[in-house]
């Protein structure tokens, strides 16, 4: 998108800044500035890039199908609108002329500045071996290579990528994950040497050759060869390696042509004192193309100390830049690696080590004169910040030695790991969120100015809303600073997605999704079939937005709900036949006597939903045992699945002398026309004959207590491990409302209520008046709720006992082969 | 003459992402997966943590979830995953002609 220059210069006396380069440093930079003075400065940005400001190191994540292009832009257009920037992208600046204080570009635009900010970063590079410049070899800097390489990744085949940084090794992880058969050459003998030492490094390795890529380590380019596009790489020691994309990940260098051209004093970058200011008191420069101190910068973490420094310089307020130690704190193709500070050793300095080869985790902490001096980990970086505050802080280690590197939980005493109490002993300037620079302070302001909510916080001050790998530290922190007040915002569903629960629901409707892989293609999972938590939320959701036209999908059903009966610890089932509102009758219960004697059940119980509960019988007895029960007339009870389970009654006005209304009828009635429906969680229901309530209604999902005049309802309640009286939903007059009620309120709890949320804290969650506001004043719009739970209803109420005992699916209760040893001869 | 490998069955008795058992006489059940990717995998039917039977699990990925404590056992290694520590014994398997085959003597492993 290329821009006309927009002429706001007519009465605008105040000074003009042109930035050149639209990248992290310098639309940072612009950011600082317009927090300290929004008004001082005309600000005009050239960018190389043809694209509004994006985050250059979620590249990785575009390349690898994680993330969009339009979730990796930090500024979007509105933000330079908002702020009266002119863009002008997609032309570069080639001249700068400091006697007259202009800038000319590609286009042949010549602007006149009163302050010149140079932000061109840094220039990928390239080794100078023959072949460098075929068609197919391309570095890994901005997003028109990352859609260089999407296109080759398109076309398959297999791609080198030279380079075992972490830049190189991202590219080979996306491209590896786009379906390339990748390898991997890397110069020097471990990966990313400069942040990881042996171990890990080698830890890495091995990883990432599990994942299939070819890894070759000590491996020296000599030769990329083809014919106009590049067909192999050939390597000193004789090597041929095919390829059809060759990605050069080698390093950067500061791009400082344009400043040297200017006159700019210039070493391995554009020279700048503390204050971010050149040879030329008019120009400044800041991020990756800056040399300060004789030192130059890849990461970002020092960047954003520079941004800061040269915004007060700006505002004639300076404080000046002072270089920190920086941690590096990466993932690395989905792999957790953190360093900080010397961890090359030496004299002096003491290593501990802890190792655990199963999980795939080492840490090493480098202590010198009781003081961290350095550290690595590999596989668990979670104290990753706690050691990089004390090394930061030079603070003597010598009481907590023993324990520091089990992390701050166990060093901290206590011994009980509080990860809300180890983020509460990080300092206020400890670094929570890498990618954007933001420190602990920095997160408690934004949460104290009113962001509530993880996405508020996110878009307050942008910690988590990069790598998301600091997701935890801020919620611990939103914790901690609001107890039980912080909004539920967008928890994720499970680690296969970005996505929380209700957002998944929500678009299952909205994009008419019709099968688990098609949601999961959608909505972009992170795991190609899911989890034991995501698989079953998915089933339920789609079987409640698809009655009778989704087929179920088994294999993301619970062995209970697989089985049609309970799982026991030694691996064999406990059986509940229907007894509807807790009637029985000799036929049924001589029926279950045989079954128990036929089947050897070591146990039965009566349960407390009024049913009985056969014990121990083998998975591959349950079709017998069920088509005997089905001979007397019983069906599944459903004390396995997430689903109706039981509706309790007492005895009611037919025999107690309290009864006031039929409450084993209604309860009878009431189960007969809930059975089979499955649910967000189990789901109980009683109904009392009177206010004593022998049924215990109230703590029920949905509770009846008869009175005289009519019939009490009640919601929300729970006897599990957190005791929940219900709340009173409203009182009727007969059995009919109280039916519709009931059927309303369960549909409403089937559409809105997460998956393994029971109605307590659901309720809890959105409230006794909204639930209310649903069921209440609108009797045309419970009619509707209570009409869809009808409708389902007929495409659930066939009994998957018999259906088992008929045949189907009989494969699952029976072994594939049997084994019997025999002694072999001699 | 007793060959090195069992032949236990067509690969398509073992439904996607499922699980299906060969009964040891005397030992525990080798349980037989097959995971999203159509990859076939055997372990003892026994988790390191408190013996459920893996095979009653949900297959996800290259796992399998332990349908008692939802531990998360690796079908590759036998290694419980994340934070959990324990392992179950692999039992060598491979396809051929769509048939399954277990290794004999892993299997008479478990039957020891």
């Amino acid at each position: 998108m290329k821009h006309e220059p927009i002429s706001r210069t007519d009465g605008d006396t105040r000074q003009h800044l042109i930035v050149i380069g639209n990248g992290m440093a310098g639309c940072r930079a612009v950011e600082e500035l317009l927090a300290r003075d929004p008004n001082r400065y005309r600000v005009t940005i050239f960018g190389a890039e043809p694209l509004v400001n994006y985050n250059r190191i979620m590249l990785s994540p575009v390349l690898a199908g994680e993330k969009t292009f339009d979730e990796i832009v930090i500024n979007g257009l509105d933000w330079y609108a908002d702020n009266g920037i002119t863009l002008l992208s997609g032309d570069p600046v080639i001249a700068v002329d400091r006697a007259a204080r202009t800038v000319t570009s590609r286009s042949g635009l010549t602007l006149d500045y009163d302050r010149l900010l140079i932000a061109t970063g840094s220039d990928p590079f390239i080794i100078p071996v023959p072949g460098k410049d075929l068609g197919g070899v391309i570095s890994f800097r901005d997003m028109q290579d990352v859609e260089h390489m999407l296109a080759a990744a398109d076309r398959g085949g297999s791609a080198v990528v030279i380079g075992g940084g972490l830049l190189g090794l991202e590219a080979a992880h996306g491209l590896s994950l786009r379906g390339m058969k990748v390898t991997v050459l890397h110069i020097m003998p471990t990966l990313m040497e400069r942040q990881l030492d042996e171990a890990a490094g080698w830890l890495l390795k091995t990883a990432l050759e599990a994942r299939g890529q070819t890894i070759l380590t000590g491996a020296d380019t000599a030769e990329i060869v083809g014919e106009g596009r590049v067909q192999a790489v050939h390597l000193k020691d004789g090597t041929i390696i095919p390829a059809d994309l060759v990605v050069m990940a080698v390093g950067i260098r500061p791009s400082v042509a344009l400043a040297r051209a200017a006159g700019l004093d210039v070493g391995r970058g554009i020279k700048v004192d503390d204050h971010m200011v050149t040879s030329d008191p008019a120009v400044l420069a800041v991020g990756e193309c800056v040399e300060h101190d004789g030192q130059v910068y890849g990461l970002v973490a020092p960047l954003w100390d520079m941004c800061r420094a040269l915004a007060d310089e700006l505002v004639e307020a300076p404080s000046g830049y002072k270089p920190a130690p920086t941690a590096t704190k990466l993932k690395v193709a989905g792999l957790d690696v953190f360093s900080a500070g010397d961890f090359s050793g030496g004299d002096g300095a003491e290593d501990i080590v802890l190792r655990d080869a199963s999980r795939g985790i080492y840490k090493r902490v480098v202590v010198r004169d009781d003081r961290i001096v350095g550290a690595v980990l590999y596989g668990d970086t979670a104290d990753g910040n706690w050691y990089f505050d004390l090394l930061k802080k030079g603070e003597s280690v010598a009481d907590i030695r023993d324990a520091l590197i089990f992390g701050q939980a166990f060093a901290s005493g206590g011994g009980q790991a509080d990860p809300n109490a180890a983020v509460a002993a990080l300092s206020d300037d400890a670094e929570i969120c890498g990618c954007n620079g933001v420190s602990k302070g920095k997160v408690l302001a934004c949460i104290d100015g009113g962001a509530h909510s993880l996405d508020a916080v996110r878009s307050g001050c942008k910690a988590s809303a990069s790598c998301g790998s600091c997701t935890g530290i801020v919620e611990s922190l939103l914790a901690l600073r609001l107890g039980g007040e912080v909004d539920a915002g967008p928890k994720t569903m499970c680690k296969c997605t970005s996505f929380g629960h209700d957002d998944v629901r929500r678009e299952i409707v909205a994009q008419a999704m019709r099968s688990i892989p098609e949601v999961m293609q959608k909505l972009h999972w992170s795991t190609p079939d899911g989890c034991s938590s995501c698989r079953p939320a998915l089933n339920y959701y789609l079987l409640c937005a698809l009655p009778g036209d989704y087929k179920d999908d088994q294999q993301s059903r619970f062995v209970n709900e697989r089985m049609h009966a309970n799982i026991q610890k030694d691996g064999t089932y406990s059986v509940v036949p229907r007894m509807w509102g807790g009637l029985t009758n000799p036929t049924e219960l001589r029926a279950i006597a045989d079954v128990v004697e036929k089947f050897n059940a070591p146990m039965v119980k009566v349960t407390g939903g009024q049913r009985l509960d056969i014990f121990g019988i083998k998975k591959e007895d349950l079709p017998a045992v069920w088509a005997d029960l089905n001979a007397a007339g019983m069906v599944s009870g459903h004390a396995y699945g997430k689903s109706l389970r039981t509706v309790k009654t007492c005895v009611g006005s037919e025999w107690c002398r309290f009864g006031t209304q039929d409450s084993t009828g209604l309860g009878v009635k009431i189960e007969r026309a809930t059975w089979g429906s499955w649910m967000p969680h189990k789901f109980k229901i009683a109904v009392s004959g009177c206010p004593r309530n022998c049924a215990e209604a109230t703590i029920k999902d949905f509770g009846i207590v008869c009175v005289d005049s009519g019939y009490e309802l009640h919601v929300g309640g729970n006897g599990g491990i957190k005791v929940r009286a219900t709340d009173l939903l409203c009182k009727v007059a007969t059995e009919a409302e109280a039916m519709e009620m009931c059927a309303a309120f369960i549909q409403l709890y089937r559409e809105e209520a997460r998956y393994l949320e029971r109605t307590a804290p659901w309720i809890e969650r959105v409230g006794l008046a909204y639930v209310q506001s649903r069921l209440l004043p609108d009797a045309e719009a419970r009619a509707a709720l209570a009409g869809r739970f009808w409708f389902s209803q007929q495409f659930c109420q066939d009994d998957p006992w018999a259906a088992r005992v008929a045949g189907a699916e009989r494969e699952i209760h029976a072994p594939m082969a049997r084994f019997q040893p025999v002694e072999e001869l001699a | 003459m007793i060959g090195e490998w069992l032949d236990i069955g067509w690969v398509d008795e073992i439904p996607v992402r499922g699980s299906r058992t060969v009964q040891v006489d005397g030992g525990d059940d080798i349980a037989v997966f097959r995971t999203g990717e159509g990859k076939v995998f055997a372990l003892r039917d026994r988790c390191p943590h408190k013996h459920g039977k893996l095979s009653q699990g949900i297959v996800h990925g290259g796992a399998v979830a332990c349908p008692l404590h939802n531990w998360r056992i690796s079908l590759t290694t036998g290694e419980a995953l994340g934070e959990d520590k324990g392992c179950t014994p692999t039992v060598p398997v491979k396809v051929s002609g769509g048939r399954v085959l277990i290794c004999r003597a892993s299997t008479l492993k478990a039957a020891a």
